[in-house]
């Protein structure tokens, strides 16, 4: 089966700088896989999912979107297809609830009527009361914008969808519901996901693999089981110490307190 | 108008480029990112984004435009200015703070609603929108209505920024109307600029003062006789531009020396030439101007003054400190109504160093051999001597009086009709 994304040998060099953002990746996200990335601010993960839909093109390399070279794709139609959430969400601020999350259905020209329907819809999915609906950005809590921008990503009910950070601002009660949501969502509508995420437990927890990022290059990528029991690199196996130490401290607090 | 217009979107133009690239790169991406082309985005998001500030350009531009314009009065536009500058040159204090008041409001009121059209297109709402814009568009349709409503074949009179100009202006329109004529004015004009619109067929008529064609029109120096002036500022008019000078009116309006009529008595003073003998013990008062003007460096030559003291003064205060003994000798103008009023003497000069200043009726090209113009002025032409005129402006000025510059302007026409021809 074809990957939904697949890089291979991706290299970009931001104009003069001397120090690649992403140097020589290769890497396949396949159909309905949900992929946590993670890695050291800097290391290139933006880059990576600004690459898919092309916000910027790689300087070496190619990057397929469902097997066909994304150089060869209007860009215009290609974002249409792929929902993104933008890390610091990104809304319009002049535009309510409602039009944000209607925008990308507005611009591949829905009717209005449809464009409504699934607009409750997605309020629904992402917990937001009705009242909601005509508030603009400024009046949202951080929390509840990063819901609205979830929902815009799926209004279009793309096949895939590229998350930045997506829970980053949110509480960790509402953050476990909704990336809970998100992951029974990605199921029953068949997504493919790229999540982009500091919080390991979080990437352990929700995805089916995880790709460690550093100074621009994948250094590892496998299973959460397969990386908590053998990662190959010091940095990962550091990485995957936190949510380890906090199942090991967790499970004895429990265990003390039991009666 | 028009340059107005351009020159203000200057600032227009840059406040948008400016609050278009101020738009925050995050939300620039994400317009991209949801799938906007380029256009889309600058329409959907960056635009919109941008308007407070372009707005905000837009406002401060407008209050802008309506200050200038009000300004732009000695160059020749009506506007409020219209109020201001005649009322400042006949002491109308009404009318200044009418002109003033109006300016001010107006600029409010088209900031506000343009004010109001903002918010209403950043929240969209339709309604404060077009009410804005119906509100603008009454304001600008206010202020084009008098330029269009000017009846098309109507004579316009023009007329400079001081008083004597107003009544002359009154006083042609009443004889033009007389005679069945549609008349309009156009009043406090710069000189320069109603010379040119009279040149350009703009204004068909005014009064102007043969020194006045002679050095700035025909950029002359010399001084002549009076008759020689006449005779060469006609020819040249005619030539250069094909204004027609229909005649004196009978004064002039001429720089001139003056002084109190007890002082001057007693002094035993009656002409420039007198005065040069016991100048060197008195002092002498000049209006801003006047020390560097031609006129005082021919009076220096041709009868060698010189005062024990020179000084400068506004000349709403020369006249009084003449009349009160502060000083001796002031400049003034020949017309000028407060020569009466304080009564000062006007000293002779016999030796003609003051170039002439003769008040002098122009016609446009256009209505050069206008016949029944021609005939309907007639009667003014050598009618007003002197004195004559600077009661006429000493009425105007008076402000116990309130007759306005068109009262006035009745009064020295009965005058003239009493007078034995
Ligand atoms: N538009 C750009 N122009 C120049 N350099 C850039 C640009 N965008 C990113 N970079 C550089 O590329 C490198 C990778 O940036 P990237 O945004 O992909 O990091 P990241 O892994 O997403 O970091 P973070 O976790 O802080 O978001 C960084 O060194 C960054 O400074
Ligand atoms: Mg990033």
């Amino acid at each position: 089966m074809t990957p939904a994304i697949a890089f291979d040998r991706v290299s970009k060099h931001y104009g003069e700088a001397r120090t690649a953002a992403l140097d020589d990746v290769t890497l396949a996200v396949a159909e309905r896989e949900f992929l946590a990335v993670v890695g050291p601010s800097g290391s290139g993960k933006t880059t990576l999912l600004r690459l898919v839909n092309r916000l910027t093109d790689p300087s070496e390399g190619k990057v397929r979107f469902q097997g066909e070279d994304v150089r060869a794709q209007d860009p215009i139609l290609l974002r249409r297809r792929i929902g993104y959430v933008f890390q610091g969400v990104g809304l319009f601020p002049h535009l309510t609830v409602v039009e944000n999350i209607g925008i990308t259905p507005k611009l591949l020209g829905w009717e209005n009527s449809r464009i409504a329907a699934r607009v409750d819809e997605l309020l629904a999915l992402v917990h937001l009361a009705p009242e909601y609906r005509g508030r603009f950005p400024n009046e949202l809590s951080g929390g509840e914008r990063q819901r609205v921008g979830i929902a815009r990503a799926l209004a279009a009910q793309p096949p895939v969808v590229l998350m930045d950070e997506p829970f980053g601002a949110l509480d960790p009660l509402t953050r476990d519901a909704l990336s809970k949501d998100y992951r029974r969502l990605h199921e029953t509508l068949k997504l493919t996901s790229v999540m982009i995420t500091h919080d390991m437990t979080e990437a352990v927890l929700l995805a089916d693999r995880i790709a460690v990022m550093h100074a621009g290059r994948v250094i590892e990528i496998d299973t959460p089981r397969a990386l908590m029991a053998a990662a190959k690199h010091a940095y990962v196996r550091e990485l995957m110490q936190t949510p380890r130490r906090q199942a090991e401290r967790l499970g004895a607090l429990l265990s003390e307190r039991r009666p | 108008m028009l340059a107005l217009t351009l020159y203000s979107m200057l600032p227009v133009l840059r406040n948008t480029i400016t609050a278009i690239l101020g738009v925050d790169p995050a939300v620039n991406e994400a317009a991209l990112g949801v799938g906007m082309t380029k256009r889309q985005a600058l329409f959907m998001v960056e635009l919109p984004l941008a308007l407070p500030v372009i707005m905000a350009g837009i406002r401060t531009s407008a209050v802008w435009v309506i200050g200038t314009a009000t300004l732009s009065t000695p160059v020749g536009q009506s506007s409020l200015g219209n109020y201001i500058f005649a009322g400042l040159q006949t002491q109308n204090w009404i009318f200044v703070l009418f002109g003033c008041v109006a300016a001010a409001l107006l600029a409010l009121v088209v900031d506000q609603l343009l004010a109001l059209m903002e918010s209403g297109v950043s929240r969209r709402r339709r309604g404060r929108v077009a009410f804005g814009a119906a509100g603008i568009a009454l304001v600008v349709a206010a202020a084009l209505a008098p330029s269009l409503a000017r009846p098309p074949g109507a004579y316009v009179i023009g007329a400079k920024t001081f008083t004597e100009q107003y009544i002359l202006a009154a006083l042609i329109e009443d004889r033009l109307r007389a005679v069945g004529l549609t008349v309009s004015r156009r009043e406090a004009l710069g000189s320069i600029i109603v010379f040119n619109a009279l040149a350009a067929g703009d204004v068909d008529l005014y009064t102007d003062y043969s020194g006045t064609i002679w050095a700035n029109e025909m950029g002359r120096t010399e001084v002549l006789p009076r008759e020689q002036v006449l005779a060469e500022v006609e020819k040249w008019l005619k030539e250069r531009h094909g204004i027609a000078l229909l005649g004196t009116l009978g004064f002039e309006n001429a720089y001139a020396l003056a002084m109190a009529r007890k002082r001057a008595e007693a002094l035993g003073i009656k002409s420039i030439a007198d005065l040069a003998r016991v100048a060197p013990r008195l002092s002498i008062v000049g209006d801003l101007e006047f020390f560097s003007r031609p006129e005082w460096a021919a009076l220096r030559n041709a009868y060698g003054l010189a005062f024990a003291a020179e000084r400068l003064l506004a000349p709403d205060f020369m006249y009084a400190a003449a009349a009160a003994g502060e000083v001796d000798v002031i400049s003034a103008y020949t017309s000028d109504g407060r020569i009466k009023q304080y009564d000062l003497v006007v000293l002779e000069d016999p030796k003609r160093a003051i170039p002439p200043y003769d008040a002098i009726l122009l016609l446009s090209p256009k209505r050069a051999e206008d016949s029944t113009l021609r005939d309907a002025l007639k009667p003014l032409i050598g009618s007003i001597d002197v004195a004559l005129m600077r009661e006429a402006n000493q009425r105007a000025g008076d402000t116990t009086r309130k007759e306005t510059p068109a009262d006035v302007a009745r009064w020295l026409w009965s005058r003239i009709e009493a007078k034995p021809r």
